[in-house]
């Protein structure tokens, strides 16, 4: 009885593995380590996860990616990196070697994008980096001929800040006086290095001029630092930790500033969600065109596919570079990778933000400032991006 | 220890040596990552129970040591255009200076108080980090750029911890550490019979910032990208008090046998559990709490024990 049993389970067994193995030579594996617990987890939920499930849902409703001919189901293999460098470089190592993934979505954030560099290089996985702003751009994508990045650098956020400070200061809307405040951390520590000699030479008077520690539960200080500079804007290289901890004192304390600027986060559904119609005329980092029938497709879909809002910045960006990969592939028309890596080089793409192309690896086309207008968080600033919103000037805290 | 039985486990220890530096002939990219992992625990847990196992002062400075070494070797090949190799030079130096300055300081303090102290370290690191990097250098990221692979960081790792083996070994048979387990059996006596107990604690506790330092400025390339925030993540430390604890710290090849077995463990929990990870890891360390107090090695010993008694 035992015996005929244990036959049928393995009849069973190895039917269903000719069945998978059949099944498996139609099928893109398509790779993707990145945070679901630690730090960043929080930032991974709203603009990474979600694209890589609406991206991989709407290429398999569509039955799949052309490849030389043959229509091919994209299957996604998922790891978390728990936000550790190290558990990253395993799990990279992981969808390589063990699970012989075909090709590979970029890690989330600029550290681990730059870890997983050198096996991504080596096993020749196009790398499209959206989450990794980095000022040694050309230097790294000379070192690793697969790295692509799409998301801009520090030097032109900056510069964007301070070309609308000295826009709104030719309108007559503000003077010289403005406060700047920084999180103690690799990137807010570089934006605000970036921007003191910027601002000092557009004629600005930087009249307070403070960081806080990563992690820092009471802003209220900050705050009432930056208001008793009277100053005539407000501009903090922040993280989402703070972002929300600032403007929630901003908005206690009334600092009444006519521009007032949060960087990392400002743009996530859920700073509005928190501050409501307060969130009018406050501006941050990255934006979108909000006009564009492309991309409220796209905010359209990832709230019916995913149930999350798609936040104003590197949500789309991320969609893009998925966008790129599975049109290299078809138009590669194969899965050989060094293929359609030169592929990437040397194509533009149909994408929601419009055609995008690589010049050295690098796309020059991204937002790098947004800021609320009528509940929508609109692109103001940007590289070479079309659409780009009249700044609104902020009336209090409404 | 018989002068015979200290021979036959350097042999064996040799031996075992060399098959750990075989490795990268046999190992594929995944494999090789997983030694990597081992190598650089087997070295930071061995390293730790060198001064915790003897004296039971259980120390969480692990992460500070190993931050400042991985944190030197961004800092002075991004900032100051200084080569990978006087960086690893320099890292292990500034974590013993480092670790022999918290020692003086602290080593008076004892149980708790010095846990919670080791703990506070490495964030007070960080924080001191960051606010030199915000005032006084600036931060353009920290970039670790070398052509070493996994491989390489391997081997230098596996003699490492050989020599970390020797400096064990050399230990044990010393009065240094006959002292150090009279200390952790009870310091009254030994202060009292005449151990100057404090420069013995300060120098094994020294020792073990060395050896975090080197870690952490070694495994920097791995890496590429230095954040602060990552090289001084207190999980490791906790990990390596883990591995140490699961493996044994009586013996100095106690540790080892505690890396393998939680690195392989963990490996596949983050393979095949991914979005249950910290849940099931949780699990484990109650589990290993519970059933193996005393480690892996005081487990084979107890079995060993019992199997002598029966048999007389």
């Amino acid at each position: 009885m035992l015996k005929t049993v244990f036959k049928a389970v393995a009849i069973a067994a190895s039917a269903s593995l000719l069945a998978f193995s059949a099944q498996a030579a139609d099928v893109i594996k398509i790779g993707q380590v990145a945070p679901k617990s630690g730090p960043l987890a929080g930032g991974a939920a709203v603009t990474q996860w979600p694209n890589v499930e609406l991206w991989s849902k709407q290429v398999n409703a569509a039955g799949g990616l052309n490849v030389g001919g043959k229509k091919m189901m994209v299957e996604i293999i998922e790891y978390d990196d728990k936000t550790n460098p190290g558990e990253h470089i395993k799990a990279a190592q992981r969808l390589a070697e063990v699970d012989k993934v075909d090709f590979i979505i970029a890690p989330y954030g600029t550290g681990f994008n730059l870890a997983a560099a050198p096996i991504y290089a080596k096993y020749g996985y196009p790398q499209i980096g959206v989450s990794a702003i980095s000022d040694k751009m050309p230097e790294l994508t000379a070192r690793y001929d697969n790295l692509f990045f799409t998301l801009g650098n520090t030097t032109s956020f900056t510069e964007s800040v301070v070309e609308i400070l000295s826009d709104m200061r030719a309108a007559g809307t503000i003077g010289n006086r403005v406060a700047m405040v920084n999180v103690a951390d690799a990137f807010g520590i570089e934006l605000a290095e970036a921007a003191r000699p910027r601002m000092k030479e557009a004629g600005f008077e930087i009249v307070y001029d403070k960081s806080y520690p990563l992690g820092t539960p009471d802003l209220s200080p900050i705050i009432k630092g930056a208001k008793d500079s009277n100053p005539d804007a407000f501009v903090a290289w922040s993280y989402p930790p703070d972002t929300f901890g600032l403007t929630e004192q901003a908005i206690i304390q009334d600092l009444d500033v006519k521009m007032y600027y949060t960087a990392v986060a400002t743009c996530f559904p859920a700073f509005k969600g928190k501050f409501g119609s307060k969130v009018e005329g406050v501006f941050g980092a990255g934006g979108v065109n909000q006009d564009s029938a492309r991309i409220q497709e796209y905010f359209k879909a990832h709230q019916e596919i995913t149930g999350k809002a798609a936040d104003g910045w590197a949500s789309a960006n991320t969609y893009v570079s998925l966008e790129i990969l599975g049109q290299a592939i078809e138009g590669a028309g194969t899965l050989d990778r060094k293929v359609v890596t030169q592929y990437i080089k040397d194509n533009t793409f149909d994408t929601i933000m419009g055609p995008i192309s690589f010049e050295g690896q690098i796309s020059n086309k991204f937002w790098t400032v947004g800021q609320w207008q009528d509940g929508k968080f609109r692109g103001v600033k940007s590289s070479q991006m079309d659409g780009a919103a009249p700044i609104v000037v902020k009336d209090g805290w409404n | 220890m018989s002068h015979r039985s200290d021979i036959k486990s350097l042999i064996w220890g040799a031996i075992l040596l060399l098959l750990a530096a075989c490795v990268p002939l046999v190992a594929n990219g995944y494999w090789m990552s997983i030694a990597l992992t081992i190598a650089m625990f087997t070295v930071l847990a061995t390293s730790w129970a060198l001064f915790s196992g003897p004296t039971h002062y259980i120390s969480l400075a692990t992460a500070a040591f190993f931050g400042v070494g991985g944190y030197l070797v961004g800092t002075g090949m991004s900032d100051y255009n200084m080569g990978f190799w006087p960086m690893v030079a320099i890292a292990p130096i500034v974590g013993a200076v480092l670790a022999f300055l918290i020692g003086i300081a602290t080593l008076r303090l004892s149980g708790v108080y010095f846990v919670i102290f080791t703990l506070g370290l490495a964030e007070m690191i960080r924080t001191l980090v960051s606010w030199i990097q915000n005032n006084f250098t600036g931060s353009r990221g920290l970039y670790v750029l070398t052509d070493l692979t996994e491989a390489d960081i391997y081997i230098y790792l596996v003699i490492l911890a050989a020599a970390v083996y020797l400096a064990g070994w050399w230990v044990n048979r010393s009065r240094l550490g006959f002292a150090l387990r009279i200390i952790g059996n009870d310091e009254t006596v030994a202060r009292h019979v005449g151990i100057n107990t404090a420069t013995s604690k300060v120098i094994l506790f020294t020792f073990s910032g060395f050896v975090a330092a080197l870690v952490g400025a070694l495994i920097a390339p791995r890496y590429t990208y230095i954040e602060p925030n990552g090289v001084f993540s207190p999980e490791l430390s906790f990990i390596v008090v883990i591995m140490a604890l699961l493996g044994g710290t009586g013996r100095l090849w106690g540790p080892i046998v505690g890396v393998i077995p939680f690195a392989l463990l963990q490996e596949f929990i983050n393979a095949n559990y991914s979005n249950y990870s910290t849940l099931v890891m949780g699990i484990a360390f109650l589990v290993i709490v519970y059933f193996l107090p005393k480690g892996v090695v005081g487990r084979i010993e107890q079995a060993l024990a019992t199997r002598r008694r029966s048999t007389w």
